[in-house]
């Protein structure tokens, strides 16, 4: 059961029963769709960004635990940072799940994120964790294609 | 009548443990474990008998093929198909419906046509009409889903008209256990001359099948849905649309004379065998046909209803627990939500307490969109396994709920 205890932790748990910036946004300058079609995960995300900042972002759709808190707890993450570091949290954050090795400094970084790692021992739940993050990468691209991590 | 212990010693996966807690492997629609006659039966092949096939003059060769034939014989008998030429080794289901779609369907379809399936039916048996229909700018139709997982056959007689060219329909659901009692549509639709294909691939494991009795015109199924190896299946037809056909690929062993002007084919079945086969896949699945025809499939069909009513009892006393499909007449499949919980957190925490499962949409999205869920978690039992295992399952359910609040 140890396992599982880390991988639903408390704040996972929570952010799934209550998840966070759970809300359509309009007006909003980017959007993306992402999907997992082998699970059924679904989800919108919105940001609206100004000056090249996260002033807002929001999300909605249905998934499992991971998917939701998953997103939730990025939302919380990056409102209010700079979009040029997305990218670095979105490998960092990778790293995390798929149980690569992960710097000080660079576990720092992602602050309460780092409940995700966990999942590396889950290597079916990587995509669920992951999916909000292609979705953001795909929003800030505006590729308006639907994320997938299939 | 049914010795499950010794059964289970058949069965050498079933003792395995995962994570340190004995496997119970309820994931039997997906695929089912393979007991060890099936598996001695490649060995010995390899070990003893093995060449290619129809073509050399030497021992092994007549070997080989005398047992890869009379796999076809086995076949015949175990589904009562009229003759064993009307028996096509294929990879599976899947390959089976693709070729019936190319090499019967394709050269008779045309634009405005229709395609008859239900709202039930795996990806497997839509997408391939799909793709047919697409091309020749025909149309499917669908028999849609009732409430309780039984499909709504009143509307027979309003989409089975004259432009509909060919009906598809499952036997058994794989997602909701469903089992479709067919004769009165397989009737009306020969009544118009329209063809019936039957999907074999859940039903074919769980109760006595009756090609000529059912009268369907094609019935596929998949070897490892019923306890043989993966890459085997089955493609039965009636003589007289086999012969009918074009081949589905071309290749060596389904020709008798080649030039390069002109081609002639093969006899049925051998036309649409193209290439080596699967020949340790075709002995392979012969003897898990004989394993399933000892047990008998009445008894296993009795027994199978005794665990699924057993299961749907001890389930619905679960809070909220909702099951996904409760149709009058079903197979031993129970998929089911619970309130709150992802089907897919659900799976994880299951598979911790040695529980194998399928979650997902099951490839039939259509029944998920029509019940109004992403996915559900899908318990499929066999005659392996036991009621205790059951209670097993019940407890995993109920620590779920504990984990995820």
């Amino acid at each position: 059961m140890s396992e599982l205890r880390e991988l639903y932790q408390e704040v996972i748990l929570d952010h799934n029963k209550n998840p966070r910036n759970f809300r359509e946004m309009t007006p909003h300058s980017h959007h993306a769709t992402g999907h997992n079609p082998l699970c059924g995960d679904k989800l919108e995300l919105y940001l609206k960004i100004e000056n090249g900042m996260i002033e807002d972002i929001s999300f909605i759709g249905s998934g499992c635990a991971i998917s939701t808190s998953s997103a939730s707890l990025m939302t919380q993450f990056l409102k209010g940072k700079s979009i040029k570091d997305t990218r670095k949290y979105f490998e960092c954050f990778h790293d995390l799940v798929t149980g690569k090795p992960l710097s000080d400094n660079d576990l720092e970084d992602l602050g309460k994120l780092a409940v995700f790692g966990g999942v590396q021992e889950f290597p079916a739940r990587v995509k669920c964790a992951i999916l909000s993050w292609h979705t953001l990468i795909n929003a800030l691209e505006t590729t308006n294609e639907t994320a997938k991590t299939e | 009548m049914f010795d499950i212990k010794k059964i289970r010693k058949d069965f050498p996966i079933l003792s395995k443990e995962i994570y340190g807690k004995p496997l119970i492997y309820a994931d039997n629609a997906a695929s089912t474990q393979k007991p060890q006659p099936v598996i001695d039966s490649i060995v010995d092949l390899y070990s003893n008998n093995y060449a290619n096939i129809h073509r050399g003059v030497h021992y092994l060769s007549r070997e080989s093929t005398k047992l890869y034939e009379s796999a076809r014989e086995t076949v015949q008998k175990f589904i009562q198909a009229a003759s064993a030429r009307e028996i096509v080794f294929v990879r599976g289901a899947t390959e089976a419906i693709n070729l019936v779609a190319s090499s019967y369907l394709e050269p008779r379809l045309n634009a405005g046509d229709e395609i008859l399936l239900s709202e039930m039916e795996h990806h497997s048996n839509i997408i391939p009409w799909q793709l047919l229909a697409e091309r020749h700018q025909a149309k499917l139709s669908i028999i849609p889903l009732l409430e309780n997982g039984d499909l709504d056959f009143s509307q027979v007689p309003r989409l089975l008209n004259s432009r509909v060219k060919m009906v598809a329909i499952t036997q058994m659901s794989n997602s909701l256990g469903t089992i479709n009692k067919l004769d009165t549509l397989v009737q009306r639709a020969h009544d118009l001359g329209i063809p019936v294909l039957v999907d074999g691939a859940q039903s074919i494991a769980h109760f006595p099948i009756d090609v000529q009795a059912l009268d369907c015109d094609f019935f596929v199924f998949s070897g490892h849905k019923i306890y043989g190896p993966t890459g085997i299946g089955v493609l039965y037809a009636k003589q007289i649309f086999l012969e009918s056909m074009r081949p589905y690929q071309g290749g060596g062993d389904m020709i008798l004379d080649v030039s390069f002007e002109k081609t002639e084919f093969n006899e049925i079945p051998y036309k649409f065998e193209a290439g080596t086969p699967n020949i340790s896949g075709a002995i392979a699945l012969s003897s898990a046909l004989n394993y399933v025809s000892a047990l008998g499939l009445q008894n296993i069909d009795r027994y199978e209803r005794e665990l699924l009513a057993y299961a749907t009892k001890q389930f619905e006393q679960i809070e909220g627990l909702r099951i996904i499909g409760k149709a009058r007449n079903k197979g031993s499949i129970i998929s089911f939500v619970l309130e709150g919980i992802h089907p897919h957190d659900v799976g994880t925490i299951m598979d911790m307490e040695g529980v194998a499962v399928r979650t997902g949409h099951h490839c039939t999205q259509p029944v998920m969109e029509c019940y109004q869920v992403p996915a559900t978690t899908r318990v499929s039992l066999a005659f392996y396994n036991t009621k205790a295992e059951i209670d097993s399952i019940c407890s995993a359910i109920l620590k779920v709920k504990e984990l995820m609040g």
